[in-house]
């Protein structure tokens, strides 16, 4: 067992970022998610990394971006207004396959919306807030053990896969202050470099990437937003285009199982089952405890990984529970995902709260007294 | 001098139109690069969305064509992390100037080291003409069909005003004095800026009336005056003696400074310039 901390969620996400080998952060000022800059502004000259606070979040993501293509492990961090001016950012990101990692630590929205009370609005557009199809990782942790390590697995996926991922928690678990035990060492995934002789930056089989090459390295070559080839020229030939769409699609679905990840409760002999993450799921848990006792069979089921959304789990359990009570700090979002993956199997009722407020144990079963004990 | 070997002949043919003077400007950066004998696959060309960041596509180096504006922010998190790279940032006056100037005038006050080339043809060229934050009052362009409303920018005065540590003006027409501006800019150490004015002969030029390529570059001549040693073969004159001129047409090395580079200050971990 290494280091017992007291830490932030937000001083566990610098800790595990550092841990996993991220040598650079650029960002922007703003609440909730500041200490995260602050930490890695301490620690990272001493790590022979580079901290940068830059113009404004658009820039923060570029410059994380241009630092990822010089061959460092790059993140930001920020809040949704910053995580809306990153959008183009991220698609440049998934287009042009750059590994980089994205916290947003979530707050009420729209707009301005609520600084600084947690959130979880920000599901959908964590999936969708760029234009175009792409593909993207967002994984939601519930603790600050649990940031710490999902910190780890963003830069994980990031290299492995070569593309953006999203690490997204609301305020709650960014300022709880809890015990963690730092593990002794990390699993840590180094970029594969190119072999040597003509360099094709895009050039994968369906679903695999390439090796990206380290600009100043030896291979010269082109990264661009445009619609490319494997080459990374520009393409507008329909069949080109085509397959790099395919492929950005795929590389994720075929290896959706390396990547979703949930954790179930209680879910064996579970009738109601709550889905819920971040800070809810905590809520989520002392509700089914509460549940059991009063005889219901109760469980819980809780996505780490958002985006791919767990669609198989999902189905599996809408086979044995007849109802899912999905409980999220916002209008509906996990909710339309669950409703999709559940395909009528069982019914769907939400425990949705948006008014800058966590949902409580106690909201959570009140739903349970309003879903019928059988189907 | 030879540049061709610089080229991407897979790449071709470009898409510049018959006319444009980009190629030229082009072609004086190639040749600084040669003169310099830089080692090509430490050289890394950054640009953005427009006409002029395209070139980033036919040059054989490591080449970035990001997003629209943000050339000097994907910019800086390279040379952060590769201080050891030439950094060159090719921009346009509607990339630079509009969208992209809170990150322009942010880099020069950063003194980051970047070679920032704007290539200013005072018009949005790419997207069919539309004004730029560079059009001259009362020129037309197909969102000012009546002329241009707003004052424009000066490029260099803005960028010496935020701190660039180097900053130039040229003109298309005279590809031997770009490239003696362009081997300066690439030398200086810290945030170097090369405004080039360059022709639109396809848009500006024949909203305006001022002509095909020839007459457009010929105006460059008629219109600018040289100041500063660089290029003394013409009249060595200081700004103030050149009252006649316009500050936003006179050519030459408009500034200079020394102020310790940003990678070297950050690298060095004391955040206070010393080495």
């Amino acid at each position: 067992m290494g280091e017992v901390r007291l830490l932030l969620g937000n001083e566990a996400c610098a800790l595990g970022a550092l841990a996993a080998g991220c040598r650079f952060y650029a960002g922007y000022p703003i609440t909730p998610s500041s200490e995260i800059a602050e930490t890695l502004a301490e620690l990272l000259p001493a790590a022979g990394g580079i901290f940068v606070q830059m113009e404004d979040e658009i820039a923060s993501l570029a410059a994380c971006l241009g630092a990822a293509l010089g061959g460092m492990k790059a993140m930001t961090a920020t809040s949704g207004p910053g995580f809306s001016l990153m959008q183009e950012h991220i698609g440049f990101a998934a287009a042009t396959e750059i590994p980089c990692v994205i916290v947003n630590v979530m707050r009420g929205g729209p707009s301005t919306g609520l600084p600084t009370a947690p959130a979880q609005g920000d599901v959908q557009q964590a999936r969708w807030g760029t234009h175009g199809d792409h593909p993207i990782i967002v994984l939601a942790p519930a603790s600050a053990r649990e940031v710490f390590d999902q910190t780890v697995a963003a830069f994980a996926h990031a290299e492995r896969f070569r593309t953006p991922v999203i690490l997204l928690y609301d305020e709650v678990i960014a300022h709880l202050r809890e015990r963690v035990d730092l593990p002794d060492r990390v699993p840590v995934v180094a970029r594969p470099a190119p072999g040597p002789g003509p360099y094709r930056p895009y050039a994968a089989a369906n679903g695999e990437v390439a090796p990206l090459a380290v600009f100043g390295a030896g291979h010269r070559f082109h990264v661009t937003g445009l619609a490319h080839d494997d080459r990374g020229f520009p393409a507008q030939d329909p069949a080109v285009v085509a397959a790099m769409h395919h492929r950005l699609q795929q590389k994720l679905l075929v290896h959706r199982d390396e990547i979703v990840r949930c954790e179930t409760w209680l879910m064996d002999d579970a009738e109601i089952a709550v889905v819920a993450f971040g800070i809810v799921a905590r809520a989520a848990r002392a509700a089914v405890r509460q549940a059991r006792r009063q005889g219901i069979r109760a469980g819980l089921f809780r996505p780490t990984t958002l985006w791919p959304f767990p669609d198989e789990e999902v189905r599996a359990a809408a086979a044995r529970v007849h109802t899912f009570i999905v409980a999220e700090m916002n209008l509906g979002q996990v909710i339309l995902e669950v409703e999709r993956a559940a395909r009528g199997a069982a019914a769907v009722v939400g425990c949705l709260r948006a008014d800058g407020e966590p949902i409580t144990p106690a909201e959570i079963l009140e739903t349970f007294a309003a879903v019928p004990s059988r189907r | 001098m030879e540049t061709r070997h610089y080229l991407r002949s897979d790449m071709m043919p470009h898409l510049l139109c018959p006319g444009c003077g980009h190629g030229i400007v082009l072609q004086s950066l190639l040749r600084a690069i040669a003169s310099l004998e830089l080692d090509r696959d430490r050289v890394a060309v950054v640009a953005g969305i427009g006409c002029s960041s395209r070139l980033a596509g036919y040059v054989d180096f490591c080449s970035l064509h990001a997003t629209h504006g943000r050339a000097p922010a994907f910019a800086t998190g390279l040379k952060l992390a590769r201080p050891e790279l030439t950094v060159i940032v090719i921009t346009g006056d509607g990339d630079g100037l509009a969208i992209g100037g809170n990150h322009l005038i942010h880099a020069a006050r950063r003194n980051i080291g970047l070679f920032c080339l704007l290539f200013n043809n005072a018009i949005y060229g790419m997207t069919g003409g539309q004004v730029a934050p560079t059009t001259p009052l009362g020129r037309r362009g197909t969102t000012a069909p009546f002329g241009s409303v707003e004052p424009p920018f000066d490029a260099c005065r803005l960028m010496t005003a935020a701190g660039a540590t180097f900053v130039a003006r040229g003109i298309s027409y005279e590809p031997g004095p770009l490239q003696a501006l362009c081997e300066a800019g690439l030398r200086h150490e810290g945030f170097a800026f090369l405004e080039v004015i360059s022709d639109c002969p396809e848009f500006y030029g024949r909203y305006n009336r001022l002509g095909r390529g020839p007459e457009m570059i010929q105006a460059q001549k008629r219109h600018t005056a040289t100041v500063g040693p660089l290029l003394a073969r013409k009249a060595v004159l200081g700004p103030t003696a050149l009252p006649e001129v316009p500050a936003d047409l006179r050519t030459g090395v408009l500034h200079r400074e020394v102020r310790p580079e940003f990678a070297r200050v950050i690298r060095a971990g004391t955040g206070t310039g010393a080495p």
